[in-house]
């Protein structure tokens, strides 16, 4: 399957605020809070590199985090992404 | 004077806001409230000496204005979204697309369901893209999609599922069982391109839709803020010419411009809704307003846009029937009226047993 | 309109019209007490109106209608026009209102710090409210408590409190029956009597109140208090929330705040005393 690749949003637009293991995250374009768990705020710092696919930001986050195995971290930042542009928060390039 | 008239008069510029009693305010407020009007007041009044408590509540409107406008703007930048890699071009209507041109009557206008124009022979493409990125139809009803389909100018209306918001795609701007007749192809290859990669027509549909939109297609509840988007767009347009587009008819003459307007309107024919909407917002709006020069038909639209009292509780009831009836002749062949009427009457009982 | 008053309830200046004396009359005698300014232009109108002419005598019944309406909204028999004149009032905040972060919740106060309590009805909120109003706490409000985005603190919306069905006569066995409305017995809502609120409260409506305690009171059950983190009080409070998605990110900053500083809690309680002492208590542990 193809691997899509994404952007984040511009700088300035989100408003990212932890809340205990949660995240809340104001997007001022659309005026929506999302709240979100552990690794959305992660992903979209890692996008914020940079457009990428999911191959691409599994290798980013892996600098900084703990992923084990590299095929499947993949897999999951795919459908985590996908969740993010249904959210509108990342955009497909 | 009555309360609407005040109303009037203070979004045309022609009474000073400081000067109105501050029980005034009771009124204009409601029946700004009641006309959609509350935050283009707001706007228009800005940095106006007014009563603390007015200056508060018209501060907390625009506030309040500008959320709803980026709510609204957002579902433009979804269908854009959805619909670019479909290869859908649309063409954003109403207060869409006077939000993305920055237009004079944008600041405060609120902007309902999304309305955009696409080519009829795209819009099988149009309704699978938005169905794929998460739209939804609002109603599953056999009839009122036949209806739809067969004799409306849009799809049936599309609801965001997860953003609950909705999407009117039109393939033309008004009714094609209605008599006027706008030729939405031509429509589209005049539409202007702006900077932010949005289109929107070109000043003179815009103009024209605006006019349809009040006079050939409805009942004119609303129709205070459609003459005001109106006004503020002859008024756009005499200032700026035809800017957005980069092509000289901002040079063009004030009798030059309407007569190319008026020549297209004529073409679909719209010229009545056109003669109408500027003879209205110059009775209302404009800065010789006199509606004393107000033909007798004018004088009844005129009657019945201003129908509200100033607990912003509607007025006469006939007049609004009439027009409303009006507005069902102008959409629909007497037969078929009668037919839709029959159909909604008998699934009303049905309902009701 | 033919009969009409104006009202003012914390920051909000209403204005009421009836084509009934009647509503008027009951409205005037609760709020007599409340502050007047005849001059300061209405924020909000609510208008009580028979759709039909005749409908003011002939089996009157109450259309509620006003800057905002909710269109199949359900008249009410001219016996129940104060009940109408509330819904009113409600519906024209709840829809209309965008100067704070509007919270479906009651609210109490001491010392000049507040009791936030958030919950659907039947959670038993207002009579608490009430309750605690009686005795010691200054009443902010039995429905909607207001939060100011720019300083974070709470204000007072202290409108005539609805006690509803077991709470009319536990509340009027502690009060003066002068400051009790009449009883609307068989409403939509159940048995419905208004309560005047004491004078201080009233007074003090314009004095804002930094929140210190977030309960989620639930009526029913032992006795039980578990501390909630951040994240759910903040899911919690847009869902009581009627203007959080209008405010935009004034309203993200306000509720954001307002859960990262204010501990929150969920209570259960089976009567009204023990809930007031799980209030006292989680207070005392709050402030100490």
């Amino acid at each position: 399957m193809a691997d899509p690749a994404y952007r984040a949003a511009g700088e300035g637009a989100l408003r990212i605020e932890p809340l205990g293991e949660l995240a809340a995250i104001f997007d001022r374009r659309s005026q929506q809070t999302h709240l979100v768990t552990q690794p959305m705020p992660e992903i979209l710092a890692a996008l914020a590199a940079g457009p990428c696919d999911a191959t691409t930001l599994a290798a980013r986050l892996a600098d900084s985090f703990d992923l084990d195995g590299e095929g499947d971290a993949a897999a999951i930042l795919a459908e985590r992404l996908d969740e993010l542009a249904a959210m509108g928060l990342v955009e497909p390039v | 004077m009555s309360t609407i008239r005040t109303l009037v008069d203070l979004l045309a510029g022609r009474r000073d806001a400081a000067a109105l009693a501050p029980r005034e305010w009771d009124g204009v407020i409601a029946v700004a409230r009641a006309e959609a009007l509350l935050a283009t007041l707001a706007h228009r009044l800005s940095g106006a000496a007014l009563p603390q408590p007015v200056a508060q509540l018209l501060g907390d409107a625009r506030a309040a204005a500008a959320v709803a406008t980026a709510q609204a703007m957002w579902e433009a930048e979804m269908a854009r979204r959805a619909l670019g890699p479909a290869g859908v071009h649309f063409v954003l209507l109403k207060g869409a697309a006077y939000a993305a041109a920055d237009l004079p009557c944008a600041p405060g206008r609120q902007i309902g369901d999304l309305d955009i124009l696409v080519a009829r022979d795209a819009l099988p493409a149009a309704e699978a893209a938005l169905l794929a990125a998460g739209w939804e139809w609002v109603k599953e009803d056999a009839y009122d999609d036949a209806y739809y389909r067969d004799h409306m100018h849009e799809l049936p209306p599309l609801i965001h599922k997860l953003r609950d918001r909705m999407i009117d795609v039109h393939h033309t701007i008004i009714p094609p069982t209605a008599r006027p007749n706008p030729d939405a192809a031509s429509m589209l290859d005049r539409a202007i391109m702006l900077p932010n990669g949005y289109r929107v027509l070109h000043p003179f549909d815009r103009m024209i839709h605006c006019a349809a939109h009040l006079f050939a297609d409805g009942d004119l509840a609303g129709g205070l803020r459609n003459l005001w988007d109106f006004h503020c767009l002859t008024r756009d347009f005499q200032a700026r010419g035809d800017c957005d587009s980069g092509t000289p008819d901002g040079a063009l003459g004030y009798d030059e411009w309407l007569g190319d307007m008026g020549y297209r309107a004529k073409l679909w024919g719209l010229g009545p809704a056109v003669r109408r909407a500027l003879h209205l917002s110059a009775a209302l709006f404009g800065d010789e307003a006199d509606y004393r020069r107000l033909s007798l038909g004018d004088r009844l639209f005129r009657a019945r846009l201003l129908a509200r009292d100033d607990w912003g509780r509607e007025t006469r009831p006939l007049l609004r029937l009439a027009f409303y009836i009006r507005s069902h002749w102008l959409r629909m062949p007497p037969l078929m009226l009668a037919r839709h009427l029959w159909t909604k009457w008998r699934k009303g009982r049905g309902a009701a047993r | 309109m033919r009969h009409n008053i104006r009202i003012a309830v914390g920051p909000v200046q209403f204005r009421i019209g009836s084509d009934w004396a009647e509503p008027v009359a009951a409205l005037a005698r609760l709020y007599a007490a409340y502050p007047q300014d005849e001059t300061r232009p209405a924020d909000a109108t609510v208008r009580l109106y028979a759709n039909r002419p005749w409908r003011r005598w002939l089996r009157p019944s109450v259309h509620i209608g006003g800057d905002y309406i909710v269109p199949d909204a359900l008249p009410l028999p001219l016996s129940m026009g104060l009940l109408a004149a509330e819904m009113g009032m409600n519906l024209q905040i709840a829809l209309g209102w965008r100067r704070h972060l509007l919270l479906h919740a009651s609210a109490v106060a001491r010392d000049g710090r507040s009791v936030i309590l958030s919950g659907a009805s039947g959670s038993g909120k207002s009579t608490l409210a009430a309750l605690l109003g009686e005795a010691g706490w200054r009443l902010m409000g039995d429905e909607f408590t207001l939060i100011d985005p720019a300083s974070g603190d709470a204000l007072a919306f202290p409108r005539a409190v609805s006690l509803k069905n077991e709470a009319i006569a536990e509340v009027a066995a502690r009060v003066d029956a002068a400051r009790l409305g009449p009883l609307l017995a068989g409403t939509p809502k159940g048995d419905i009597r208004h309560l005047i609120p004491r004078a201080d409260a009233v007074a003090a409506m314009h004095e804002p109140v930094r929140p210190v305690l977030l309960l989620f009171p639930q009526f029913g059950g032992a006795p039980a208090i578990e501390r909630i983190g951040e994240g759910e009080a903040f899911v919690r409070l847009t869902e009581a929330s009627t203007n959080y998605i209008a405010l935009g990110e004034a309203g993200f900053a306000a509720l954001t705040r307002l859960v990262r500083e204010t501990p929150a809690f969920t209570i259960a309680y089976p009567d009204s005393a023990s809930g007031m002492a799980l209030v006292e208590q989680l207070w005392a542990e709050a402030v100490r």
